[in-house]
């Protein structure tokens, strides 16, 4: 690989001849012009894309949320009306905010935790750290649809095998994704098994810890929970910040495993297409969070106008949320100025 | 296995050149070994769910209704019996075809752009830079009703089938992908400009540059973003539940209704379900490397 690059730069021999000002001027201008050119070309794609698939589609659905429209006839605009309806009418919209609120606060918390813990006993591990690593992260691999699968058969109250351990060791087991209590929970488990990923990134940060900082803690008489607390957490506290954000725009987002879980345990057939909300959410609304409410309130029934205005409250949930943790976080990240 | 580990832990610690107290060491040891327990059980925890699977997808229909845990007669036959209850090849096709134009698109798109990003000098340049990042954080529910508006008008006045195709699902990926962009743009600040200036001193256009000198140098970046982007596309449900019609469901969404479409039969379903998890699998198994490269790349450098 570089060789190829040394060649190319060992060839470069003869010197730029002189020219007269006026020439030089002229072709100053056509490289500039070509590197406009050039700059245009790379970024064409992306101009394109901007305007089509982001751009405009946040302007246009802000202008959506005021108005009523089905596809067929054009926007009518209706004010405030999509947000009184969705604040203080639809009896779905309570029941998904208190659930994407229990991603928020209890979800995500349990899944950083986890992959941190899961991490830090890995860093100290002196040997087999490759396989445990592979062990762990295989499960962030699963597709979400088939994980969930696996997780509604597993934890089915019928015939699954957690409820049938549990039962042999005298315990009877919840319904989990069929009652609406533990459906939650459930889901929960799922997400903390599929936790790889940040597991992956604390891991290498816990290692980029500086050997001798460990050290001379440890022969200050420091414990290992010492260490933990002053030695560890403050030198990776930037990476915590950021697992912490991206986990919950991750939860503001969190809709495939409700989806899935919630069709398959009730039972009933969802074909793309010509299904309505009666299942999702099951069993009783526990698992509905916004982006489903998005999906069945909004783009399934082919009312826009009010899906815009869902979509505009999460962009607002996940400003929100992402400027409530980084100015939060200012009391407890530490950034180091001489880290790589 | 809990033996062979704890017990092949030991002898490491009398080779070390040991300079601690005798106490200190002991002490060491035995929180080595409390921590390598402790590894091990959440390593077969971990490893259950899979294990649960393979074994339902090795009974018979009456065995997954009886409570016993282990497959007795194995069935391997349900591997082959989930070909004829569902189209699981038709489906297979369908992700392939979006996996592979997705995925090409995003790359002949995204690296020129990341390449502009890093090493191209311009006015607006960090500016960019930005909205790619917010474009990156924000949750794609945000955009979706406008771009199916969108797709819905392409429809009605070209008179392209968009909405029931895989068009929406592959065309934004040839538009470049923020993410992508990022990741790439991350990597190739690492090259060093004289490489590039070299180049550009042999006459070198921006164009050459890219594809001789850059390309060859980010090997490693563009598998992580290559593999990331089969990956997604290979995943992704929430396009194409929105997007495809029956014809053209990819794995994910016929897999989600592979239960209730055809039988309710779990060593069935668990039969299906392991299928579609054994490519991602094998395919890490074969770029573990790039795998855990592009994460930390993405996530540590971030």
């Amino acid at each position: 690989m570089t060789p190829v690059a040394e060649t190319e730069a060992g060839a470069s021999a003869p010197a730029s001849p002189a020219f007269s000002p006026s020439l030089r001027k002229r072709q100053q201008r056509r490289a500039t012009w070509r590197r406009r050119r050039t700059v245009l070309l790379f970024m064409s794609p992306w101009i394109l894309g901007f305007s089509i698939f982001f751009g405009y589609p946040i302007v246009y659905t802000a202008y959506l949320s005021f108005t009523r429209y089905n596809l067929i006839t054009s926007p009518e605009w209706v004010g405030l009306r999509n947000f009184r309806y969705l604040f203080t009418q639809d009896p779905f919209f309570r029941p998904a905010l208190k659930n994407t609120l229990w991603i928020m606060t209890i979800m995500v918390p349990l899944q950083v935790m986890f992959a941190f813990g899961i991490a830090l006993i890995l860093a100290r591990a002196r040997r087999g750290i490759g396989i445990f690593r592979t062990i762990f992260y295989l499960p962030a691999l699963a597709p979400p649809v088939a994980a969930t699968l696996a997780f509604v058969y597993i934890f089915n109250p019928g015939s699954g095998p957690v409820n049938l351990i549990l039962g042999k060791l005298g315990i009877s087991g919840p319904l989990w994704f069929n009652d609406p209590r533990w459906a939650k929970p459930a889901l929960t488990l799922l997400a903390i098994w599929g936790v790889g990923n940040l597991m992956i990134i604390f891991l290498a940060s816990i290692l980029d810890v500086p050997r001798q900082l460990q050290e001379s803690a440890e022969i200050d008489g420091a414990g290992p929970f010492q260490r933990l607390i002053y030695v560890t957490l403050p030198s990776i506290s930037p990476v915590i910040l950021f697992a912490v954000v991206i986990s919950v725009i991750a939860g503001l987002q969190y809709f495939t495993q409700a989806y899935v879980a919630s069709t398959i345990a009730s039972g009933n057939a969802t074909q793309a297409g010509d299904q309505p909300i009666y299942n999702l959410g099951y069993p009783q609304n526990s698992t509905l969070f916004l982006p489903v409410l998005l999906f069945s309130q909004g783009l399934r029934s082919f009312q826009m106008g009010y899906g815009a205005a869902i979509a505009l409250l999460i962009l607002l949930a996940s400003f929100a949320a992402t400027l409530i943790i980084v100015g939060g976080s200012r009391r407890w990240v530490h950034y180091q100025g001489g880290g790589r | 296995m809990t033996d062979n580990a704890i017990t092949g832990s030991v002898p490491s610690v009398p080779l070390e050149q040991s300079k601690p107290p005798g106490g200190l060491r002991r002490r060491r040891l035995l929180i080595g070994i409390a921590n390598h327990s402790l590894l091990i059980a959440a390593a077969i925890i971990f490893l259950l769910p899979f294990a649960f699977m393979l074994m339902t997808a090795l009974m018979s229909q009456a065995q997954t209704l009886s409570p016993n845990l282990f497959p007795h007669p194995i069935r391997f036959q349900n591997f082959a019996d989930i070909f004829h209850t569902a189209p699981l090849v038709r489906w297979m096709l369908n992700t392939l075809e979006y996996s592979f134009f997705g995925t090409l698109g995003l790359l002949i798109s995204s690296i020129p752009i990341a390449y502009a990003l890093a090493h191209l000098r311009w006015r607006g340049r960090n500016i960019v830079l930005l909205v790619v990042l917010v474009a990156m954080m924000l949750p794609p529910q945000v955009s979706v009703v406008s771009v199916y508006v969108f797709w819905y008008k392409v429809h009605q006045v070209t008179g392209i089938t968009t909405i029931n195709s895989l068009l929406p699902l592959i065309i934004p990926n040839w538009l470049g992908d923020a993410f992508s962009i990022f990741l790439l743009r991350q990597f190739f600040m690492t090259i060093p400009q004289e490489y590039l200036d070299a180049a550009r001193v042999d006459g070198c256009g921006e164009l050459r540059i890219l594809t001789s000198v850059v390309i060859r140098l980010a090997k490693p970046a563009i598998a992580a973003v290559t593999l990331f982007s089969v990956l997604y596309t290979f995943n992704d449900f929430f396009l194409p539940l929105l997007y495809t019609d029956q014809a053209h469901w990819p794995l994910s969404i016929g897999l989600a209704n592979f239960r209730t479409l055809h039988q309710v039969q779990w060593n069935l379903t668990m039969a299906a379900t392991l299928l579609v998890m054994m490519p991602v699998i094998i395919l890490f198994f074969m770029a573990q490397k790039a795998f855990v490269e592009g994460v930390t790349l993405t996530g540590v450098k971030g």
